[in-house]
């Protein structure tokens, strides 16, 4: 028996039994995403079309690379997010909806991963 | 009993949307795309992590006009995602919500998403990239 009271266990739950994770995630990443996406397309357009030395010159940059990582997280985290909600708004064919969640959802970790697997490899390659 | 194929409202067919819905539709459509564009993005940092003869090749590809066609749609759907997504932060903080207030700052969000894209395209191609 719990000696929780009915209200402790319903502050912060809505009907889908779960708190504001999600809503909060998804605006943490968009706050950081701000300042970290300005300072990516300052840096990409400068590169734009630039020599492969002068990409790894930036990336091996330690704040450089810290960024990125910080970006890339942000970014597949943001994405996995929002592409859920558009699913489940729209979707409404059981199978598929599960489908598409699941393509979606562990498709923004793995590409997300190796996008992170990538940064750290040419900050530590030679 | 059937509830698959129940009217919804509002009826889209018949409906012109406001400029407010146009805007709203657009945030999803334009993070779709993005998420789309993620791809890229990620093969080209895949590219660039296996060496520079594969890093050459995806330059290539970006550099060419399609690739050019792609990058240019893929900055106003960031640009106008960027814009719309600090709109919905100050509603999330409770502000912006008059019916005047929305409507202009529908409007900026259109006209700064161009304004910058336009920015970044002739910075860019005024510094000599491809």
């Amino acid at each position: 028996m719990s000696l929780q009271t009915p209200l402790k266990r319903a502050i912060g739950l809505g009907s889908a039994k779960e708190g504001v994770h999600h809503w909060k995630a998804q605006r943490l990443t968009a706050i950081v995403m701000i300042p970290l996406s300005l300072w990516f397309v300052c840096n990409v357009a400068s590169l734009a079309g630039g020599e492969y030395a002068d990409l790894v010159t930036w990336i091996k940059q330690p704040f450089s690379a810290a960024l990125m990582l910080l970006l890339l997280f942000s970014m597949f985290y943001h994405m996995a997010l929002g592409l859920q909600v558009v699913i489940e708004d729209y979707v409404h064919t059981t199978w598929m909806k599960i489908t598409l969640l699941l393509i979606t959802q562990f498709g923004s970790i793995l590409i997300g991963l190796a996008s992170i697997v990538s940064v750290l490899l040419i900050a530590t390659g030679d | 009993m059937s509830t698959q194929n129940r009217p919804l409202s509002p009826h889209l067919e018949v409906y012109r949307l406001p400029l407010t819905g146009l805007i709203s539709i657009t945030h999803r459509m334009t993070g779709v795309a993005l998420s789309v564009g993620t791809l890229l993005f990620a093969y080209w940092l895949i590219a660039a992590a296996s060496g520079p003869e594969s890093y050459a090749t995806i330059n290539g590809f970006l550099g060419s006009w399609i690739g050019k066609v792609l990058l240019f749609l893929w900055s106003f759907a960031f640009y106008f995602h960027f814009c719309n997504g600090i709109r919905h932060l100050f509603w999330d903080a409770g502000k912006g919500f008059d019916k005047e207030v929305v409507e202009k700052t529908a409007k900026a969000v259109l006209i700064t998403s161009v304004v910058l894209t336009v920015l970044t395209w002739i910075i860019i191609l005024a510094g000599g990239g491809s």
